[in-house]
């Protein structure tokens, strides 16, 4: 009897957290992965079509790459934290966690925007070749994502700013950008491995 | 109320669980950029490690970040997760067999 009610208590438990908003923002994430999976199929098919342009061991910086990720993985953790202070209603604490993974997520887009301008410094933009708009428009793609993530930051940011407690509403929307947020971080190790790595092999 | 603290902890992560996931993500990045600089395997090789360790990675990211577990609460949530990764293995390899085909029986290499 006792079990029971616990089990059930346990079940209307996660039942509660897990809210409609959550699962159906789950699945809009698993459309964005069809997105990112067609642009992926598109670089594997063109990435060796140079048209006399320079290869990817020719325009890519591993060091720049490896900060990058580095970056977005702390970013990662940092929001993990913001998520867990978040959960235990430490609202303060919880902004200043975002706080730090916005302005990790602002290093590493302005790392990935000077490394664009300086490849089309050089001549090497999308127009180049098939190989090198199909890295501009994979690539891009996720700063773009990075870009809509940061917006959503700034703006809960905004909402919860002199808030003493969250309500259920916006631990729904923190929730949202978390899976966002670590998905990116997802797509990008897909970027570094079969975009960044395997050109430079 | 333990079951409570344990039951929040699976779903949101603890500190430990996020700095677990940071630490084994560090180590597989650390190690597919090692591999890839260091020139230590022979291309065909390295290609096959760095993909392995990219696919271990994202698993680690889906259990420690994005708490992905077998249990009820989350049965819909991997479901469609299992129907997506299916779609876009058929979508990336089925596109790189066809072009690749399409490529030699054209003649264009």
């Amino acid at each position: 009897m006792a079990q029971n009610i616990t089990a059930d208590a346990a079940h209307g438990h996660d039942e509660h957290h897990e809210s409609p908003v959550v699962f159906g923002f789950w699945v809009y994430l698993m459309t964005d992965c069809i997105i990112f999976g067609s642009l992926f199929a598109v670089f594997a098919v063109m990435r060796n079509q140079f048209a006399g342009g320079p290869t990817g061991h020719e325009v890519f910086e591993l060091s720049g790459v490896g900060i990058e990720t580095a970056i977005l993985l702390l970013s990662s953790i940092t929001y993990g934290f913001g998520m867990i202070a978040a959960h235990d209603n430490k609202v303060s604490t919880m902004r200043t966690w975002l706080g730090v993974t916005f302005l990790l997520g602002l290093g590493f887009l302005f790392m990935e925007i000077r490394e664009f301008s300086h490849m089309i410094a050089e001549g090497n933009g999308p127009d180049r070749s098939a190989f090198l708009s199909s890295f501009f428009t994979l690539v891009g793609t996720h700063g773009l994502h990075v870009t809509c993530g940061l917006l959503w930051m700034a703006v809960l940011l905004f909402q919860t700013a002199g808030k003493t407690e969250l309500n259920e509403r916006m631990i729904g929307k923190l929730t949202c950008l978390s899976l966002f947020w670590h998905f990116l971080d997802i797509v990008w190790i897909c970027v570094f491995t079969f975009v960044y790595l395997m050109s430079v092999i | 109320m333990a079951d409570h603290v344990s039951s929040s902890g699976e779903s949101h992560g603890s500190v430990g669980s996020y700095l677990t996931g940071f630490v084994l993500a560090v180590i597989l990045t650390v190690a597919a950029f090692g591999i890839v600089m260091s020139h230590a395997m022979s291309p065909s090789g390295t290609v096959g490690a760095i993909a392995l360790l990219a696919v271990i990675q994202i698993v680690v990211h889906l259990v420690y970040f994005l708490h992905m577990n077998g249990s009820s609460a989350q049965r819909w949530n991997v479901m469609a997760f299992v129907f997506t990764v299916l779609s876009v293995i058929v979508l990336v390899a089925g596109t790189i067999f066809i072009m690749h085909d399409t490529s030699i029986n054209m003649m264009s290499r």
